[in-house]
């Protein structure tokens, strides 16, 4: 135990971890607070979308020399706009014509990649685009990361009410006078950079699962609003600051198949969390079962007792 | 009541809409003015395009042509409060009904919400108002419809609206519900500066409260007060086949007089009574 005590500190010495941990935080903060909208409002295909064509931009950075981070903002709030010009409900409601797009936008991120390995020695680019760059993210970039991350926030807090009062129904928001198309706009926006940010960390494929893994744990939980939002950013910040553990840890324990990657350690955290809820959650409403259900019939009730 | 006749204009006035879904004329001509204080009752079988209409009165929906004259949106008071007849709200959101009436005030305002005291009192007294204040800090999407009914019914009424309109408020009711509801509705449009437009496919219960009646079959309307609508010879004209008007033990029903069963899918006549 004393060798884990020392590794413990050996972890938060690390300039590397702590820059993680901050990014790693501000990232599953938000986007667990944005994800609980997201859920709210069933646009969880949004995020997928976002994140696939961000990794356009991801990739593309790289072919010019810029940051994957500016790649990544810059594509998604295009996205957005474009999904907004489009459409979002009819986007949602069209599966095959929004797959094939957003297949493309992969194929392209495919080609950049491609192309990026012909640049010197880039050939880091498909992993950091498609599995994040949590690690060797560059500490100059950190508190870009904190303003992008606040910038989203307060664009959520902003039209806060609109968004719940949307949730409810479209048709009483508008009743209440609430622009609901402007709403839609700005939660896409913020949805964008909750999503880019994501990707920059845990990678454009993964990043989903940190908008949503703790967001849906936390429904599970909680019938409040506020606790549901709470327990979000909380659960994501814990799955995060465990998947850097063990990210870093597996080096020691798992020999030469050490060294997973972050992404992996907080997704599959975030899936064994969800998990877990739910089956805590099943087993709490079978072994006590809802006052609910019906009480047996007294007959059979006592024919049971003389039975027994 | 002789202000009715004195607001010139009315609250809410619509003139000569027309509203075609994809060619198919759901509304033709159709004319309403609502005064302060009025209750006006939308009355027609389901299909029948009343739905429709208010939303159009709402705003949601605009009309192929024609007119709407709505009541300004300002401040706390004024405006519309809207009750739509189902929620679209996904059933595991985590909204209290208390938070859904809390909207009802400031769910159209900018930024994080800022609640004090008097905002609570005021959501709890339209809780209470609309007996609903056992299931208050229940999720909307765990009570039944008649109590979802009466929550949405809340939201609508915590404004101070200058108008109400309501879709088919009455569905998911017990009769002794319905009537309290009513009641309410009632006593409130003759306290406060309050117009009400509200659907139902069942007009007994209103007919005692219902200034006017808008009655809308095949996607046209009469209007008038329920004593100039309700005939045999002004709905026959409307429906264009024989219409029968009954009353029975104090309730009317409207019948198309040919006997026996009454076709489903052409049947487009408001009947009433039976009706779970």
């Amino acid at each position: 135990m004393s060798a884990d005590g020392a590794s413990l500190a050996d972890f938060f010495a690390s300039p590397t971890v702590q820059g993680a941990l901050v990014v790693g935080s501000v990232v599953a903060v938000v986007t667990g607070i944005i994800g609980i909208f997201t859920v709210m409002r069933r646009q969880s295909f949004a995020g997928h979308a976002l994140a696939d064509l961000g990794a356009v931009g991801g990739s593309g950075a790289f072919l010019v020399g810029l940051s994957q981070l500016w790649g990544f903002v810059g594509a998604g709030i295009l996205a957005a706009l474009l999904m907004e010009a489009i459409g979002i409900r009819r986007l949602q409601g069209r599966d095959i014509a929004t797959g094939v797009v957003f297949g493309f936008g992969m194929g392209l991120t495919a080609l950049f990649l491609f192309w990026d390995t012909t640049i010197d020695n880039t050939s880091n680019a498909a992993v950091s685009v498609l599995f994040g760059s949590l690690f060797v993210l560059d500490p100059n970039l950190i508190p870009t990361v904190i303003v992008l991350g606040i910038v989203a926030l307060v664009l959520l807090g902003t039209v806060y009410r609109w968004l719940l009062i949307e949730s409810v129904d479209h048709d009483l928001a508008v009743a209440r006078g609430v622009p609901v198309r402007v709403a839609g706009i700005v939660f896409l926006i913020a949805l964008a950079l909750a999503v880019e940010l994501s990707s920059l960390t845990i990678g454009a494929i993964l990043s989903t699962a940190l908008l949503i893994g703790p967001a849906s744990t936390a429904l599970q939980i909680t019938r409040r609003f506020g606790l549901a939002v709470a327990l979000s950013a909380t659960l994501g910040t814990a799955v995060t600051w465990a998947g850097c553990f063990i990210s870093y840890e597996s080096h020691y324990w798992a020999g030469p198949r050490g060294n997973w990657p972050v992404s992996f350690c907080i997704v599959a955290l975030t899936f064994l969390l969800y998990l877990g809820t739910r089956i805590a959650v099943a087993l709490r409403h079978t072994i006590r079962p809802s006052t609910g259900l019906p009480a047996a019939p007294p007959g059979l009730e006592s024919t049971a007792g003389g039975g027994s | 009541m002789s202000d009715l006749q004195d607001a010139s204009g009315g609250v809410l006035s619509a003139r000569r809409i027309d509203v075609s879904f994809s060619g198919h004329r759901v509304l033709s001509q159709v004319d309403l003015t609502v005064g302060a204080h009025e209750f006006v009752g939308l009355i027609g079988a389901n299909g029948a395009g009343k739905t429709t209409l208010l939303r159009v009165l709402l705003g949601v929906l605009k009309p192929s042509s024609g007119l709407v004259h709505r009541p300004p949106r300002g401040g706390l008071r004024g405006g519309i409060g809207y009750l739509p007849q189902k929620v679209s709200l996904d059933p595991d959101a985590p909204l209290r009904a208390w938070d859904v009436v809390a909207l009802g005030i400031d769910g159209g305002r900018l930024g994080l919400p800022v609640r004090n005291r008097r905002f609570h009192e005021r959501v709890d007294e339209i809780l209470d108002a609309v007996g609903a204040s056992a299931f208050a800090m229940q999720r909307l999407g765990d009570l039944s419809g008649g109590q979802q009914q009466r929550v949405l019914l809340a939201h609508a009424l915590v404004s101070d609206p200058a108008l109400l309109l309501l879709d088919e408020p009455l569905a998911n009711l017990d009769p002794a519900s319905a009537r309290d509801v009513v009641e309410l509705l009632d006593r409130l449009r003759r306290r406060t500066p309050l117009s009400i437009v509200m659907t139902a496919h069942d007009m007994n219960l209103l007919l005692p409260v219902l200034d006017r009646i808008v009655y809308l079959a095949g996607g046209r309307a009469v209007t008038g007060t329920p004593d100039e609508v309700v005939r045999e010879d002004v709905l026959t004209q409307l429906y264009g086949r024989s219409i029968r008007v009954l009353r029975v033990e104090g309730r009317i029903i409207v019948l198309a007089d040919e006997g026996g069963r009454l076709p489903n899918e052409e049947h487009p006549v408001a009947t009433s009574g039976e009706r779970s």
